[in-house]
This record gives structure tokens, sequence and C-alpha cells, in this order.
């Protein structure tokens, strides 16, 4: 239903702006293509690796790590974990899912999507060049610290 | 695509395992594929429609734009339009540092960049129909409502630190 939704919405897009203009149109088109190549493999990957995890994590290891009754501890490792690795949504939010319905808390996966697109460790040395090292510095951990607190009020939030 | 490649190798890998698997255990062979199809077919409903916007955005919204939106007005109007293009274009955090850098240099405050780069990394309109998608409506719609003034605080306490950090390295 929601799929429906999206894809109501692209195809709309679409419409409109090959009406608008229809090279643009078909530069976007190639543009999709390209992206898809580049990751299609990845997220391929990912699934499958997400079949195994399914089977062979047990529940009670990732609810005992980051699920509810982990306490501040899971969802501080989940943010240590969600700043460090650099991967693209795509593969994220799906695997984040995943951890969800295996009985990770809503918390612990806040804390992880909301580190993950925040706070980059990975990107420290290239941020400074740009920004220097008290601006990256404090972007960061403030990032952190508010990724932590957006969770936390999520967990209340969300029970 | 030499990354392509690498993953090529860990999908043959996994293929591979999966395959021995089945012959060890075919309950737990088995289960792994079919979580594996649920998935797929979750993802090739969604990915689609979600890639159609991300080539729409990325013709019709270039960088140069933003940052000639942006060049225009390096006041609050300038800033709230940047931002909302900022929520069409693709790319991780650090394609935003330049753009970031060049807004600067143009004038605009630091507390306006932080806002661009903070909305840049966390609210991007083709990944929240994603995260929907996998994580549910109330969670993402949530964690955005969440974001929002979390952007807004800690752009201004960067602001605030920054200004009297400055001020002591003068001193």
């Amino acid at each position: 239903m929601f799929s429906l939704i999206v894809w109501i919405f692209a195809v709309g897009m679409l419409l409109f702006s090959f009406l608008k203009n229809k090279d643009k149109t078909a530069k976007s088109l190639k543009v999709s293509w390209k992206f898809f190549c580049s990751m299609a493999l990845l997220v391929l990957l990912t699934i499958w690796a997400i079949g195994f995890l399914v089977a062979f994590l047990p529940s009670a290891f990732i609810s005992k790590t980051i699920g509810r009754n982990a306490g501040i501890e899971g969802v501080v490792l989940a943010a240590l974990f969600g700043s460090v690795v650099l991967i693209q949504a795509f593969i994220a939010f799906p695997l984040a899912g995943s951890f969800l319905r295996q009985g990770a808390s809503v918390t612990a996966i806040a804390a992880f999507v909301t580190t993950l697109v925040m706070v980059g460790v990975l990107t420290v040395p290239l941020e400074v060049k740009f920004f220097g090292k008290k601006f990256t510095l404090w972007r960061n951990s403030l990032s952190f610290i508010f990724a932590i607190v957006i969770a936390l009020l999520m967990g209340v939030i969300l029970r | 695509m030499k990354r392509n490649r690498v993953v090529l190798v860990f999908l043959i890998l996994l293929a591979l395992t999966n395959t021995c698997l089945y012959f060890l255990n075919r309950g737990k062979g088995l289960a792994v594929l079919v979580t594996g199809k649920n998935y797929l077919l979750e993802m090739l409903s969604i990915l689609p429609p979600i890639l159609i916007l991300v080539g729409l955005f990325e013709v019709w919204v270039p960088r140069p734009v933003i940052e000639r939106a942006m060049g225009k007005t390096s006041g609050l109007r300038g800033i709230l339009v940047s931002c909302v293009l900022g929520t069409a274009a693709m790319g991780p955090l650090y394609v935003a540092f330049p753009i970031g850098l060049s807004l600067l240099r143009k004038g605009a405050s630091l507390f306006n960049v932080a806002i661009f780069l903070c909305v840049w990394a966390s609210i991007k309109i083709p990944m929240i129909f994603f995260e929907i998608k996998f994580l549910g409506a109330d969670f993402a719609l949530l964690r955005l409502a969440l974001t929002i003034p979390s952007i807004l605080a800690i752009s201004s306490l960067l602001n605030l630190i920054l200004k009297r950090s400055l001020s002591h390295e003068k001193i």
C-alpha cells in the first residue's frame, strides 16, 4: 500500500518532468540507472546476509545486546556502531529493520540510524580539512549526544 | 567498478555457503533463502520509484543550483531555500562539505552553515520513503520530528562554542 503511494508519486513526477523537458527526463533516468548499477550487487549481498543473520544470530543475543533490557549500554553501543561505519541508507534501513524484528529495541535502532547519518568518524579527516578541528569535533560530539537524546525520546514515545 | 567485483566475490561466497548449508541442514538453508527472498521482494517494491526520484532530483536540483540559491541571499531565506533543496539532493555528508565551505566564504553565518550540513546529512526525501518502508511510519516520522529541533539546538550550541573559543584564541 505504502509502496503504491511512492510509485504513484514517482511516476507522477516523472510524467511532469517529461512534459516539462524531455532531455532532462532522459538524463534523469540515466542517472537512476547508473545509481542502480552502482548499488544493485551490494544491496543483493546485504539482503542475502540478512537471511543468514536471521537464521544464525539468535534473537536472544540481539535482545541481550541491543534489546529493551540491554539498558543504556545497548543504546550507546548501537550509536557507536552507527558513528563508525559508513554505509548507505539503502543498506542500513533493511538491516536495521531486520534487527528491529529480531528483538532490538526502538531506542537502539534509532540511535544507530541517527548517528549513521549525522556522525561520521571515518570522514573526520575530510571534515577537518574543510572546517577545522574545533568545528568537526564539536559538530560530531553534539550530533552524537543529540542522537542519543532522540533515541531515548523515541524509546519512551514508541513504548 | 572495482568495488562491484569485490562484492561479486562475496556474493559467490555466500552462494557457496548457502549451498553447503542446504546439504548439511535443509531447513536452515531454505530459511536463509526465504528470508532473503522476502527482503528482496520488499526491496523491489520500493526501490524503482526511489531510484526515479533520485535521478529526477539530481537533474532538476543539481548542486550549483543549491549554491546559487544560497549565494543570492545569505540570510535566513537563503538558508531555508538551500536546506529545502538539500533534502532533494543525494549524496552522503562529505559531498556537502565543499558546498558548506563555499557558503561560509560567501558570507553565510556559521549557524546557517551548520544547519545546512546537519539537514543535508539527516533529511533526504527519498530516504524518508525508504525508512517508512523498512522501519515503519511511526518510527520514521517521529525521528524526523525530533531531528529538526535537534539540528537547531546543535547548530546554536556549535555557534556559541566556536564563537567563544575563537575569542579565546585571539586573547
